[in-house]
């Protein structure tokens, strides 16, 4: 009893120590002078609850808790045979069929805010499954993907500024510019340990946000630079934008109806889809060739893989390659549906995103990324909630590692297993 | 000799720079030389630091106590204190119950603590930036004048000799003490302290308390220095340090301070040749190239992966 008492007390104490100095007192401008102010009462109510419940909890419930094992059947869990067969391969390219399909109908029913915001999802997914390959599959943290959606984002743009290209030429040209970039990163540093290589891409991702932004007279620094209209996507020629230099033939004069931009919001949406539907086919097979198997094999246990022949260097730097070239051809689109790149779209924070995304949905499993993209965006969009975003993306990222590290929905290979 | 006065002047700017970059990058280096994980939230730490810091300065200001050794005194105690009450709740919460597993499972989960921790700052104090005036101004001017010279500040002079001591302390704890013998044994091989009657768990809180508590020491003297803080800080801060960590060899605390002044010189002539904004590509850059080249850093012992 003492001694819960004392572990009781302490971490009450402990809790106020860390709360109240920067819940309860707020730093703030007055005129040119700073000020403390205390903060509501309802505010010092709730920590002073909080430190009250931990000591009571300590003091009376845990060893009762934790002692009849209550603990672990506290959290809610679906029936064992429904969450067995949701993980296994089949039962979930079932499910990706069925999505597909839905995805390909919905729009023409939707309205425009909400097709919009499905395309946002579907390039997360994009990038979910491409940072997959590199986090998921070949078990290397990457902390600067998006250094290289913002290659593909700025290869685009700066490839229709400068030269005219257009969307379906420029999109290649941006897939192999960002795998060009994660093989020149990847060659020097793959031979680095996992927590090494983490630091190393994010202070890469970091390098080449700060060039975009210092290198004004290409990058226009950071302003961005906007995407003119006749670079923007079309269907065979055909154009979805209001206005055009002469000689481009638009959508609306092709109707003989005036301009409406859901056209335009729903062939996004298409091209969208159909960027990722050819990602996941792409990685799906390139999963059971003997590139993704070594992939898996080398996230298991490298000195193995290296007794058994294979060269972890050329095996990580696929991995790489293959993981940029996605977020280069998300980021193209990215940059033909915002219409401008700036460098502040590209900081840190979205990596995290993304990362958070890859760790949601179960790291390797496709399936577990698509729901967790648009879990993500879905929070993103809701107003209210807004600010506390991050905060929650935070939290889910240590709750998720400390109860569940294989992700919502885990992905199964086909195995036997012997039952003793 | 306006020139020789010139890298003179950078040079002691990088060192007062480095030397708080080497106090936050001794929590890094403690923490991987006993449990080999990265704290990517220890930045964040450092942020709130200064935040303590900056709240305590300013209550005092409100009561009309101005004098400066109280207002030292204050602020360190404060930043340390509620420092090392995160540090060792962090360890808690986020890191101890993952212990053992697979590597990066807690580095993600750092990562959260790290947003997470940026957020709820942000939210409770708002992103704007907060400034103070600089409570210790004045320099001495080596030379003809501040133009044609070398300057030091009374607060660089403070920086150094703050540093110092807290290094200094550091070492004699480390070195003398007995908890610090725990500290060094757990570091050789975590597993065998346990056998030998060593509690690891609270060693390795202590580690973290420890790093949290220097990082409050720099996080008060470059708030006081700079004037200026703002939520986001501690990214940078956070990332710079651990370059000075792997470049003097991670989980060697001499090679960290090693690692912090040569980051802290290399990045004042760096932004002196290629300009001010891309004073942070030379850190980075330089983390790439010793990576690259020296893995283990100047004073670091190569590590064996065993099977």
């Amino acid at each position: 009893m003492t001694r819960n008492l004392k572990t009781g007390l302490f971490s009450a104490v402990l809790l106020m120590l860390i709360s109240y100095p920067i819940l309860g007192l707020k730093l703030s401008v007055v005129g040119i002078r700073l000020q403390v102010e205390g903060a509501s009462a309802e505010t010092l109510w709730i920590i002073g609850g909080a430190a009250l419940a931990i000591l009571l909890w300590h003091l009376l419930l845990r060893d009762r808790l934790l002692g009849s094992g209550l603990a672990k059947a506290a959290l809610p869990s679906l029936p064992e045979g429904f969450k067995h067969s949701m993980t296994l391969p089949h039962v979930q390219r079932w499910i990706m069929f069925g999505l597909l399909v839905i995805a390909l109908v919905w729009p023409f029913f939707g309205t425009r805010a909400a097709v919009d915001i499905a395309t946002l999802m579907l390039i997360y997914i994009m990038l979910g499954v491409g940072l997959n390959i590199v986090v998921g599959l070949a078990g290397l943290l990457d902390l600067g993907y998006v250094g290289f959606y913002a290659v593909g984002a700025y290869t685009y743009a700066m490839l229709a500024e400068y030269a005219g290209f257009g969307f379906w030429t420029a999109l290649p040209i941006a897939g192999l510019t960002a795998a060009t970039f994660g093989f020149l990163l990847g060659f020097p540093v793959l031979r680095l340990r996992g927590d090494y290589l983490a630091i190393v891409t994010l202070g890469f991702g970091e390098i080449i946000r700060i060039m975009l932004r210092n290198l004004t007279e290409y990058t226009g620094g950071p302003n961005g630079i906007s995407v003119a209209n006749e670079n923007k996507p079309t269907l065979f020629g055909i154009s979805f934008e209001r206005r055009v230099p002469e000689g481009v033939q638009t959508l609306h004069d092709l109707l003989g109806t005036s301009y409406n931009s859901m056209y335009k919001v729903i062939f996004l949406y298409l091209i969208a889809l159909l960027l990722v539907v050819l990602a996941l086919f792409v990685i799906n097979r390139l999963m059971r060739m003997p590139i993704g198997r070594a992939w898996e094999a080398l996230r298991e246990d490298e000195i193995a893989c290296r007794a058994l022949g294979l060269n972890p260097t050329t095996v990580k730097l696929s991995a790489f390659t293959i993981g940029a070239s996605f977020a280069g051809f998300a980021g193209c689109f990215f940059a033909a549906r915002q219409g401008l790149v700036t460098p502040e779209s590209f900081t840190f924070i979205e990596s995290a995103m993304i990362l958070a995304i890859v760790v949601l949905g179960g790291m390797g499993s496709q399936l577990g990324i698509i729901f967790a993209a648009a879990v993500m965006v879905m929070l993103q969009e809701i107003r209210d909630f807004n600010e506390y975003r991050m905060l929650i993306f935070g939290l889910t990222m240590i709750l998720m590692m400390i109860w569940r590290p294989q992700g919502l929905i885990p992905m199964q290979r086909p195995h036997l297993e012997l039952k003793p | 000799m306006p020139d020789l006065y010139h890298y003179l002047q950078q040079l002691v700017n990088g060192l007062t720079v480095g030397s708080t970059y080497a106090l936050i990058a001794i929590g890094y280096t403690m923490v991987y030389g006993i449990i080999g994980m990265i704290n990517f939230a220890h930045g964040e730490v450092y942020m709130i630091g200064s935040y303590i810091a900056f709240i305590a300065i300013t209550l005092l200001a409100m009561m009309g106590l101005d004098s400066l050794p109280l207002i030292m005194v204050c602020a360190f105690a404060a930043s340390m204190i509620v420092t090392s009450a995160f540090g060792y709740s962090i360890e808690r919460v986020a890191y101890r119950p993952l212990r053992g597993g697979n590597r990066l499972i807690p580095l993600i989960s750092a990562i959260g603590m790290s947003i997470f921790l940026q957020n709820a700052v942000m939210l409770a104090q708002d992103s704007k930036e907060k400034a103070i005036a600089n409570p210790l101004p004045g320099s001495f001017v080596f030379g003809e004048s501040s133009m044609n010279g070398v300057v030091i500040s009374y607060m660089q002079v403070l920086i150094f000799v703050v540093t110092f001591l807290a290094m200094l302390g550091l070492t004699l704890f480390i070195s003398r003490s007995r908890l610090g013998r725990a500290c060094r044994a757990c570091a050789e091989d975590l597993k065998m302290a346990n056998l030998l009657g060593i509690n690891t768990n609270n060693i390795i809180a202590l580690t973290f308390v420890i790093g949290a508590a220097l990082a409050a020491v720099a996080a008060v003297l470059l708030g006081m220095q700079y004037g200026v803080i703002n939520p986001y800080l501690g990214f940078l801060a956070g990332i710079k340090a651990f370059t000075a960590a792997v470049l003097g060899g991670i989980g060697s605390i001499p090679g960290a301070v090693l690692g912090g002044l040569v980051l802290g010189v290399a990045e004042a002539f760096g932004a002196d040749i290629v300009g001010d904004q891309y004073k942070d590509v030379v850190a980075f850059g330089l983390l790439i190239l010793v990576l690259l080249f020296r893995p283990t850093g100047i004073l670091g012992r190569p590590e064996v992966e065993k099977v």
